[in-house]
């Protein structure tokens, strides 16, 4: 009987009777990070990393029943060991790592290798068997360190300093992370952010993130033309009314999939950088390996691809996850 | 290569017009000509031979067993392209590349490429010789160049080695840039980029050398046509009425004509040099002073008549190269002259159209004998002296075989391209009509899997019992429809099919079409007896039944009404 199965609320683990970021309301979930395929409302109790606390209570409720742990430290659920090891993906973001009888399985949820100054860093967890995520498991992905990109940020930014710049990012997440990475080369100008993006930072600021000085945008008179400040909204924002209130913005989007020139141009920004939460191909196959994991299950993308790679070139027990049984 | 490939870089990272001709302008202005005749030639999309396929660069790629090919089939086809494929994958899998044996010329290559040699040094030496190498130097060199290579420069060596280089930047955006950068009218630019271009010092030089150092004598070479534009309402009736100049519109084909010293040039429309189907106006040609160019309408036209004959007639010519002497006689040609572009070696675009026409009538008038009228006329026009009396005029030239009428502003100089304002073509209304759809084709391209090709047939009602009336093909249309309505005809087409030859389908006959047209003649090759010139749809008839269609009979009338004054 393998240590988790599948069941119509998600991956279920009868050892802990816990489900993992389960797709509907259950019994207990244990969840790997805030973000919405992830985290999801209506469930009994939910167990999470202590530093996820803030966002997820403003996503799910104030009043869920939370389990707030920190990373690392080992608890019981009925016959299973259960603990939170840092993915690096977002603040708070979690490894689930499960013990029963000695055989240990891992659930990677989303991660990333490479530094990020918003959050904890990736924990290699070694483990029997591994569910790794496969967003950009295909090799044409290749990240550059955070700070790179920052500086391409801010040169565009400061490249126009007479119309707004508006960079579209996730609001939960790479945001955040842009304004620390921004912070960390030396960025020290006010960042205006998209009603959206504000109510996360405000739980970054709590956890006490070293990021760029901020405020809402909307708190700032709707006739000041806003040249050369650096406005920061979700995706959602793009072309929508909200967008109205910039005269003439520069505008450019944030995200691993600015990688390809294709997928730029189809979504009509002028400008894309390329900075990702997600491990890039040498990441995932980096975490599969470092792990030591003899059995892989691949989730979350590429999970076709990334399996049969590591069947083929390093000869692992590797398959796409809907093939658990 | 350096600076071509920051240019492409900045030009992928701004979307605004002004600010690419901006960089543009300020990359030629900055650069060395030599380069800058391969930047241009490059951002205008100039097809250039492909000196590798990306098939080749991958097989190199996949020799060093880097990635399995299934994985590389996935990556193109998420990324769509093979040079941007290999470009995003070699930092990847630059590791797993083996030292390569490096001969002596490959050596000298790559000491050169680290000195940041200029565009044209990869465009003329190093690309055309890596192309040339036998398979096996050439892998090894490849891979050594990419090595050599920063990574962020592969997606540009890649795609310049497999010709498919695009931007987005349109020919008009590098005109602008040109004409920016090296202070030139837009006009001129475009002009002489219809001299043969070539990718050096020189032909850049010429490109963007200062007006005044203009050659008058451009050989063979065509001066842009300047185009008028339909004339759709009444905007101009604001304007007074003897600023402009009307004539009749003819139904032939724009040409220009150039008399040189080494020779005499007949140029249509499309830049298409149509000496051999014209002898005579060649002929005609030899008595007009050298360096003259005159633009005008190529036309069949029987010196005693006094109208032309109809655009079939030219068709007949226009197909032959050579002209026999039966066909010389039955449709008679005869260039109408309207325009003055050069005379006595000067260049009189720029000056107004009343300059030009006085200048013309004065060359050419001297030429107009009751013999020569055969080959040449001045077209006959006229100041406007009432914008109430328009009507009249077209209605007057369409009677007289013309389509309809040209006004021309006096003061306007002669422009380049289609610019709305100073010439405006008023042709009389199309003729229209109401046809059944009776077989699709799917089109080709973009509309491949659509039906959009369309034959319509009109009613043969000869037969007094209904039951034997039937339809005939009439004519073929293409365009006219909406993407919307493509989309719901093309959905009924597939449930509607009766049967299908080929690729073509033959559907019930239900739908009925308006079809507008310029022109219609009797024509023994079309089924219904009848040919129509540019048939269009005009608009889907849902209020219509295939029963009420337009017959041919109605059709015959039309045509009577078209030519009837004729012979
Ligand atoms: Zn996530
Ligand atoms: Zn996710």
């Amino acid at each position: 009987m393998p240590l988790l199965e599948h069941t119509d609320s998600g991956l279920y683990c009868r050892a802990a009777d816990a489900w993992i970021d389960p797709s509907r309301p259950v019994r207990r979930a244990l969840i790997t990070h805030a973000h919405a395929d992830h985290a999801r409302p209506g469930c009994d109790e939910y167990w999470a990393v202590e530093s996820s606390e803030g966002v997820l209570r403003q996503r799910l409720g104030r009043e869920i029943t939370l389990h707030a742990m920190p990373y690392g430290q080992q608890f019981w659920l009925n016959q299973a060991c259960v603990s939170f090891h840092s993915a690096g993906h977002v603040l708070g973001s979690a490894q689930i790592r499960l013990c029963v009888e000695g055989e240990v399985w891992v659930v990677t949820g989303d991660y990333k290798r490479c530094a990020d100054p918003s959050c904890e860093p990736f924990e290699v967890v070694p483990c029997d068997v591994l569910i790794t995520e496969a967003t950009f498991g295909l090799p044409i992905y290749s990240w550059e360190p955070g700070e790179r990109v920052a500086e391409q940020i801010r040169a565009w930014w400061k490249g126009d300093q007479e119309h707004p710049s508006l960079l579209f990012c996730y609001s939960f997440g790479k945001a955040q992370r842009l304004m620390a990475e921004l912070h960390a080369i030396g960025v020290e100008d006010e960042v205006l952010l998209h009603g959206a993006v504000e109510t996360v930072t405000r739980s970054y600021r709590a956890a006490g993130v070293p990021m760029t000085p901020s405020r809402p945008v909307s708190t700032i008179s709707s006739k000041d033309p806003l040249a050369g400040r650096l406005i920061l909204a979700p995706p959602s924002a793009h072309r929508s009314a909200w967008m109205r209130r910039f005269r003439s913005p520069q505008t450019a989007f944030a995200s691993g999939w600015m990688a390809v020139r294709g997928a730029r141009r189809r979504r009509g920004y002028e400008r894309g950088f390329v900075l990702s939460d997600h491990a890039d191909w040498q990441g995932l196959i980096r975490t599969v390996l470092e792990s030591g994991a003899s059995t892989i299950y691949v989730t979350h993308g590429q999970n076709d691809v990334l399996s049969r790679f590591l069947r083929e070139r390093h000869g692992l027990d590797a398959r796409p996850l809907d093939q658990l049984s | 290569m350096e600076t071509f490939a920051t240019l492409i870089d900045s030009l992928d990272q701004s979307t605004g017009t002004t600010r690419k001709v901006d960089l543009i302008a300020e990359h030629l202005h900055a650069g060395d000509a030599h380069d800058n005749a391969w930047s241009t030639l490059l951002l205008m999309g100039e097809k250039r031979r492909r000196l590798m396929t990306g098939r080749r660069l991958r097989d190199v790629l996949q020799a060093c067993d880097a990635i399995p090919d299934w994985l590389f089939e996935d990556c193109q086809s998420h990324v769509g392209d093979s040079a941007e494929t290999l470009a995003l994958l070699w930092p990847q899998l630059k590791g797993a590349i083996p030292p390569q044996s490096v001969d002596p010329t490959l050596k000298q290559w790559i000491s050169t490429i680290e000195t940041h040699p200029p565009l044209h040094w990869w465009m003329e030496q190093l690309l055309p010789a890596l192309a040339a190498l036998e398979p096996q130097l050439q892998s090894a060199a490849l891979l050594t160049i990419w090595s050599t290579l920063p990574d962020e420069r592969h997606f540009l060596f890649n795609k310049l080695l497999t010709g498919g280089f695009r931007i987005g930047v349109a020919r008009g955006l590098v005109v602008k840039a040109i004409a920016k950068g090296f202070a030139l009218e837009e006009a001129l630019v475009l002009e002489r980029l219809m001299a043969p271009q070539e990718p050096s010092q020189c032909w850049f030089e010429g490109l963007t050398a200062a007006p005044a150092a203009e050659r008058v004598n451009r050989g063979p070479v065509p001066y842009p046509f300047f185009l008028a534009s339909p004339l759709q309402s009444d905007t101009l009736r604001d304007t007074p009425a003897q600023d402009w100049w009307v004539e009749h519109k003819w139904d032939g084909i724009r040409g220009q004509l150039i008399k040189r010293e080494s020779g005499t040039y007949l140029w249509s429309r499309g830049e298409e040099l149509i000496n051999e189907q014209f002898p005579e106006l060649i002929e005609m040609a030899d008595s007009l002073p050298d360096d003259t160019v005159l633009d005008g309408e190529v036309i069949c036209w029987r010196v005693d008549a006094n109208r032309p004959q109809p655009f079939s007639d030219l068709q007949r010519r226009l197909g032959r190269k050579s002209v026999s002497r039966k066909l010389r006689e039955e449709c008679p040609i005869c260039f109408v002259a309207y325009d003055l572009l050069e005379s006595q070696g000067q260049d009189r675009r720029s000056r107004t159209l009343e300059e030009r026409l006085n200048a013309m009538n004065e060359l050419l008038s001297p030429m107009i004998t009751p013999r020569s009228a055969g080959q040449l006329r001045i077209s006959a026009g006229a100041r406007l002296s009432a914008w109430e009396t328009l009507d009249t005029l077209r209605h007057q030239a369409v009677q007289e075989g013309a389509e309809g009428l040209m006004l021309k502003q006096m003061q306007s100089p002669y422009l380049s391209g289609r610019k709305r304002g100073p010439w405006w073509k008023h042709k009389r209304d199309p003729m229209t009509l109401d046809a059944v759809l009776i077989y699709a084709q799917a089109g080709r391209g973009r509309r491949a899997n659509l039906f959009t090709d369309y034959t319509f047939a009109l009613w043969d009602r000869r037969s007094s019992d209904p039951e034997h009336h039937q339809l005939v093909t009439f004519a073929k249309a293409y365009s006219g429809l909406n993407d919307r309505e493509i989309l719901e005809l093309d959905r009924w087409i597939r449930s509607n099919t009766r049967e299908r030859f080929g690729p073509t389908r033959a559907v019930h006959p239900e739908l009925v079409f308006e079809i507008g047209f310029e022109g219609i003649q009797p024509s023994k090759r079309h089924k219904c007896g009848l040919a129509v010139r540019f048939p269009r749809i005009l608009r889907w008839r849902q209020d219509r039944s295939a029963e009420s269609a337009n017959a041919i009979t109605d059709a015959m009338i039309l045509c009577d009404e078209d030519h009837s004054p004729q012979r």
